[in-house]
This record gives C-alpha cells, structure tokens and sequence, in this order.
C-alpha cells in the first residue's frame, strides 16, 4: 500500500498523457474499430428495450423494498446502465489490455521510454474509464427520453457510473495480467454473464433464497446496481455510501496489484 | 481407363493461367515423365506457383491442355488429388492437432481406415525422423521439423506424384540438407516429384531435368548440366574492379562479358587462361574469383538479370 | 473407405476433445442460468401467460435461442480461422475431399454440438416440470433445423470476410437483437408493427414458435409447414452460399 503511494506521488501526467494518446491515436487505425467501439453501447439498450420494456409490459409495476411501486422498465434501467459501466470498462481493460502486453507487444515498447508501469497502468485505466463514460452517458440520455429518470437524477448517477467504470476497470486490468491466454477469458466472460443476471438486475435481490442472497451480496456487480439504481431512482439511504465504499476499495486494489505485476511481468 | 502404363504423369500443352489482366502463366508446355525429378527454377513471379496450383488441381487453367495422371483436372479433380502429395509453400498444419494427430487426421481425408491411418503415420513418423516428437504440439517445432512434418503428411496416401511448393525457402542450412536427403530418398524409391524453388543448388541437388521460367514463360528446359553446357561456359571469372570505368569494353574478345552492378562476369573455357589475359592488357581488377558455372549462369545469360533480388 | 465428410467432421470432433470444457458452460450451463435469472426471477411478477407459467413459455424459447447462439458463436471465430490462421481447408483442398465435404462436415458437426445441448436442456428443463406435452420430444429436430438456417450463412459470411471485428458487429446487430427480439422472452405481437416483420423474418422465431407449441402442445401461429418451409428454405440458401463462399475462397 505505502509504495504504491508512492508511486502516485511520483506519477507524471504528461507521461500518462502519452499512454492515453496512443489509444486515441488507434482509434485512427480505421473504422471497424469505432463501429465496434460503438456497438457495446447498444447491448444494454437492447436488453433494457427486451426485458425492461417488453417483457416489462407482462410484468406491469413491482414495488420496490422501501414501498414504492415503479414501472418494471424504471427498475430494470439502472441496472442496466450499471452493467454499460462495467462492460464499457472491461472490454478495454481485459481483451485489449491483455492484447497489447501480450502479443502485440505495446508495452513492451512503451517501457523502453521514461514511462513507468503505474503510468500505464493508469494510462489504461483512465482510457477505459472514457470508454465507459461514453456509453453511460449515452444510455443516460435513452433513459431519460424514456422517462425513466429525471434529468436531475441522471446527473446525480453519472458520476456513481464512473466509480463502477474505475472499479470494473481497475480490476479487469488485475485479472489482465494473469492470464495465461486467450481460453481464460472463456471463464472472465463466464463470470460477467453470471454477475449480469444475478446481481438485482432483473429482479430485487430480496427475492433470491436468503443463503444465495447473502453471496450475491460480496460480488461487486450487487453494489454497482445498488448504488447506481438508488441514485437514478432518487432513493437515497446512508447504504449507498457502503456500496460506494465497496467500490473504492476495488478501484485502488485493482489498480495496485496490475501496476505491480505489469512491473513484474515486463521489467525482467 | 487404359490399363498400358503412361507416357507423361504431367501434360501441359499451351497452359495458361490468368488473373483479371495479369497473365502468371503465359502459354506453357510440359511433360513429366514417371520416376522422374522434375523443378521449376525461377525467381519469386515467375508463375511457378500457378503452375504448381494447377498441377495440383486446385486451380483451374484459364486455356490450353493439361492432363495430370491422364485424367483432366477439370473433371476428375477429386480423383486426380486422391493419388497427388502436396507439399505447400506456406505450411499449413494444424496447430491444435499434435504431430501424429496431423498426419492421421489428414491421412483420413484420403478415405483411409483408422487403423490403415495410424500405420502409415508411424511408418512417416520414422521417415521425416519425428519419433521422438510425435505428441508434440506444432507450435514449438522448428521450422525444419515444421517442413518435414509437411512433406510427411503429404505422402501419407502413398503418392505416385509428389509436388513440393519451394520445399526449403526460410530453412537454415543443416535443415536443407536433412530435407534434401530425404527428398532424395524419396526418389530412389522411384516416386515421381516436381518441385519449385529459387535454389540453384537445391535444382542441381534434386533435379533430373528442370525448366527455367520467366515473366510466365518457360525460357529453358534441359538437365541441370546440359542448361549449364548449352547457355553458359564450363568456368566463369567474377571480377570487381576499384573504380566505375569502363572496363567491359576492355575485355572483349577474352570471352563472354556480362557487366553486373558489382562485378563483371567474364564466360570462359579455361578460367585461369582468362586471368592471365585480364593482366597481359594490363588491368588490375581489385578481386578475381575463377568458379565453376552454375544455373545461375544460366539463368542470368537467359533473362539478363540475377535470380535471387 | 471413410467418406470424406466423415473425415472432415472428425476432424472437427478431435478439435473439439481439446476445447470442450470451455464449452460447457455457453452450451449447457448458460441457458439455465438464464431460465433461472428470467424465467423463475422475473416469471414471479409475471404471472401466467397464455394459460401456462412464464417459465414453461419462455423453455422453448431459450432452447431454441441457444440453438440459435451456439450455431452463429460456431460458426464465426472457428469458420475464418480455418481458412486465415489454421489454412485447414487449404490443406482439405489438396486431397480428394471436396468442397461440398467442408461444408456438409462442418454443418454437421454443428449440428451434432446442437442436439447435444439442446437433449441435455430438454432434460433439465423437464426436470423443472416445464414440459407439458410430449411433443416436447420433437424440440431437438426444431433446434437442428434452427442451427442448420443460423449456421450455413454465418459460415459462408465468415468464409467470406478476412478481418475477424466484423464478428463483433454481428453479434451485437444480428445475434443479440434476435435473441431478444424473437419472441423469446415476450410474444412479438407487443413489438411495434414496423419492427414485427423483421422478427417474422428471423430464422429464431420460427424456431421459437414450433418448440414452444411442441413443449405446450398447442398450434403454432402460422402452420406447421410454413414455419419449417421457412427454416427449410433459409438453410438452404445458407448452405449454397456457403459453398460458393468456400469455392471462391479455395481457387487461385
């Protein structure tokens, strides 16, 4: 922990500027990249417009734990927009992260200049986190021309996005360094998909049986749907700062152990 | 079907193979005949691979005749690659699939039973020298092994024609030499081959009787040694001189002079005879090399330009 | 004599002994999670529909969603490989099998991972108690003809492409969108009229509404006939794209 604040303190950012030149600077590379880049917006928007509007439609209102009684749609909509925040991030922060340390060598390279590894470490990140914010910010406006949250609201979650955007990230960038190779993203995207349908997305966690409640409660997607979907609906609790808390904690580990085994694994 | 035995495995009369507007083979006539060792030499464009393709019955000729074991390559494809060992330039194994796995897995596709598969694949194993590789994966083998691997699986069928695309391109020497001997091998037990390469001394090393091809045309045709005799002189004198004057003018009348960029090349009977007549006229060339001639001699005298550039 | 379809589809297989396990998960463990997480979580406040539960309509169409998705996941990544990094077919090329062999080799091993998953998830899913008529047996045949018409043009638009992003659009434009739009989770009659047609013209809903008549024992919307004559014909036009996508790809 000590060292790594350190290693902030001695951080330069013109340096984790050059990092994040060289992402903008792909996106040059050609189109199929910004398609695709796009394209990751509209899955979430897909799932909310499927399950949140029209399946949404056969389950006409649900009352929330605190008494309020919410269209489907509205409950459903945070969820998915904290789901946007996290594959926003991990798609950058796993596949392309672990492309460019391990095949095409882009680190490799960018550590034979001044640049040190926690500079690409947050250079990375904070790229990923743009990725993210493009897309929740996107996803914010359909929902609030859907009306399914206020403009005041959606401002209130934008910045609840970004902390799952950095703490999704953060900790997509740590797996990154482990693995081995391309079959163990089979199990990342295994793990996602599992956290995508059981994290209160679809419906209210308090309707799991109480043992699976209670582990659904330790996995980061629950408290980036919680927090996310607390602030876009306007019910506030002193529990949202728990799952904010929850969040920090894996944005500064996650960011801690990739900075040290980028260190490891590249300076030899 | 005749039953007599065939006069030419390969017959190609006036082959041609175009794509769009670019002419890769302009108008060819071969034959092959059984038993034989058979090499296009030329450089990299000069409709080697078009005609190997053909050969091999993945590419159909846009004009003329060519018969590949008597049967048309249009028609009977299938059957003709059926009794055909291809050898490609770009190795194409299967890197998910372990050594013994490629050649079984291939040996499959030509309607082998498993256990028939299995055999030959130990038999290959054995031959290419890859025993003790046998439950490796692809990946970590060199490229020599690689090619080996490659020229195995494609005689898993038993051939009567092999066709091997630049066999050894991209191999260090002592991988060449291992390859070459079992190339050889491979023709005293009398299976035809035809092969392409850029090599001279791989031409020389393997060849009965190659073709030198050029812009799609064949320039020439003969043994190694008779292409020598006919196109170039028994010895060649490479001279460099220290400055850019003219000094092929100077050296007319002593034997054939091919100026080249770096040296001038000086075609003689007797290389030290010539030599001595580049002093008597007083020109004192800064190296002089006296060799034997080769097929790029040949290959030179016959297109005016080197074969490897 | 082995055919060489044979040859080719167990070369396919032997690929598969390796790579199973990361499968496991896409082709059987997946379409529960999901009946789980939507059919049961969600089916709660949903109630009944048509006259059954939530969860024993939307079993059909899941099974027939993952039909779907495995066929298209199959036949992208895999397809372009074997022909750009591997150059398998360059090598099939060079031996008597013919194209027509890669093709019906490769369909069928498609077609064999298909009804594997789809026999396991018709297991789990009586397990359930969603099954309500025997027809219910007939859902694997639904699910084979759904692969065959999903996977033959995905294979021929990966024989014919060379960068693998491409992929990427696909799923996210025409995979996903099918998947959620076809009458899976919620009949298509709620979709707006524009929209409705396109779903008619994916190969999933067809697929959805056989399998869910066959496990309700209902008719489907349309006659039996039209919806297999669909999936009949969209395999069909896929199959021979397919092949001239490997012919075109395979000469010169």
């Amino acid at each position: 922990m000590v060292t790594t604040m350190l290693a902030v303190a001695r951080i330069s950012p013109s340096r984790v500027g050059a990092v994040i030149n060289r992402n903008v600077g792909a996106l040059r590379s050609g189109p199929s990249y910004w398609l695709v880049l796009l394209s990751g917006f509209f899955e979430p928007v897909l799932y909310l417009f499927s399950i949140g509007v029209g399946v949404g439609a056969l389950v006409g209102d649900l009352v929330l734990p605190g008494g309020r009684t919410v269209e489907y749609a509205v409950f459903v909509a945070p969820a998915m927009l904290a789901v946007s925040a996290m594959s926003g991030a991990l798609a950058e922060t796993t596949f392309n992260f672990f492309f460019k340390m391990k095949y095409s060598k882009t680190f490799e390279a960018i550590l034979a200049t001044p640049v040190k590894p926690f500079e690409i470490a947050v250079g990375e990140l904070a790229w990923a986190l743009v990725r993210s914010t493009v897309y929740t910010g996107a996803f914010l406006v359909v929902m609030v021309v859907m009306g399914l949250t206020s403009p005041g609201w959606a401002l209130a979650a934008l910045p609840a996005t970004l902390l799952v955007g950095l703490a999704f990230g953060a900790v997509g960038m740590a797996i990154s360094t482990l693995m081995r190779g391309w079959q163990d993203f089979d199990m990342l995207t295994t793990g996602q998909f599992a956290l995508f349908l059981f994290s209160g997305t679809f419906s209210p966690v308090q309707d799991y049986p109480a043992a699976f409640e209670v582990a659904v409660a330790v996995t980061p997607l629950f408290h980036a749907v919680e927090l996310v979907r607390g602030l876009a609906i306007g019910e506030l609790s002193w529990g949202l700062l728990g799952h904010a808390a929850y969040l920090v904690v894996m944005a500064v580990a996650g960011l801690a152990f990739a900075a040290r085994r980028i260190q490891r694994t590249l300076c030899v | 079907m005749s039953k007599q035995p065939l006069q030419s495995l390969i017959h190609a009369r006036g082959l041609v193979k175009r794509f769009g507007d670019f002419t890769a083979v302009d108008g060819i006539d071969l034959d092959v005949a059984p038993g034989e060792a058979f090499g296009f030499l030329g450089p990299n464009g000069a409709g080697k691979s078009s005609t190997m393709r053909m050969i091999g019955c993945v590419s159909m000729p846009t004009a003329g005749e060519l018969r590949i074991l008597g049967m048309d390559p249009v028609r009977d494809g299938s059957r003709i690659r059926a009794r055909l060992g291809v050898c490609p330039q770009l190795d194409n194994l299967d890197p998910d699939l372990n050594v013994r796995e490629n050649l079984t897995t291939y040996a499959r596709y030509f309607g082998l039973s498993r256990a028939e598969a299995r055999r030959r694949a130990e038999e290959l194993l054995d031959f290419v020298q890859l025993r003790d590789r046998a439950a490796s994966q692809v990946e970590p083998l060199s490229g020599g092994m690689k090619r080996r691997l490659t020229i195995a699986r494609a005689l898993v069928n038993e051939p009567e024609l092999v066709l091997l695309d630049e066999p050894t391109t991209g191999l260090d020497p002592q991988a060449r030499h291992l390859l070459w001997e079992r190339l050889f091998r491979l023709k005293q037990q009398g299976t035809t081959l035809v092969l392409t390469t850029h090599y001279m001394d791989e031409a020389e090393q393997l060849c009965d009787r190659l073709v030198v091809m050029d812009g799609g045309r064949i320039a020439a045709e003969g043994s190694p040694r008779s292409l020598i005799e006919t196109y170039s002189t028994p010895e060649v004198v490479e001279l460099r001189f220290p400055d850019e004057a003219d000094y092929a003018g100077k050296l007319e009348g002593i034997g054939r002079v091919d100026p080249l960029p770096d040296r001038i090349l000086l075609y003689a009977d007797d290389g030290d005879a010539a030599v001595a007549e580049v002093h008597r006229r007083g020109l004192t060339p800064s190296s002089v090399l006296v060799r034997r001639s080769s097929l790029e001699d040949v290959f030179l005298h016959l297109t005016g330009r080197t074969l490897v550039d | 004599m082995a055919h060489p379809t044979v040859a080719v589809l167990e070369r396919h297989l032997h690929l598969y002994r390796r790579l199973w396990r990361a499968s496991v998960f896409s082709s059987f463990i997946l379409p529960v999670l999901f009946l789980v997480s939507i059919g049961i979580g969600v089916g709660n406040y949903v109630g009944e529909i048509g006259g059954v539960t939530y969860l024993a309509w939307i079993v059909p169409g899941v099974m027939a969603s993952t039909a779907f998705q495995m066929a298209v996941g199959e036949s992208t990544y895999s397809v372009l490989g074997d022909f750009k990094w591997v150059r398998a077919y360059h090598a099939m090329r060079a031996t008597p099998v013919g194209i027509r062999d890669m093709v019906a080799g490769w369909m069928l091993y498609v077609l064999l991972r298909v009804v594997i998953a789809a026999v396991v998830f018709l297991g789990v899913t009586g397990l359930f108690g969603a099954l309500l008529s025997p027809w219910a047996v007939v859902t694997p045949l639904v699910a084979a003809l759904v692969a065959v018409a999903a996977a033959a043009p995905v294979t021929a638009f990966a024989a014919s492409i060379d960068n693998d992003s491409y992929f990427a659009l696909l799923f996210r434009f025409v995979m996903i969108p099918s998947t959620l739009f076809a009458g899976v989770f919620f009949p298509v009659e709620e979709l707006p009229g524009q929209i409705r047609p396109l779903a008619y013209l994916s190969p999933l809903w067809h697929g959805v509404e056989l399998s869910r008549a066959a496990t309700l024992g209902g008719a489907p919307p349309w006659p039996v006939a039209v919806h297999a004559g669909f999936l009949l014909l969209f395999a069909a036009a896929g199959l021979a794209w397919a092949v001239f996508a490997f012919r075109k790809r395979l000469q010169d």
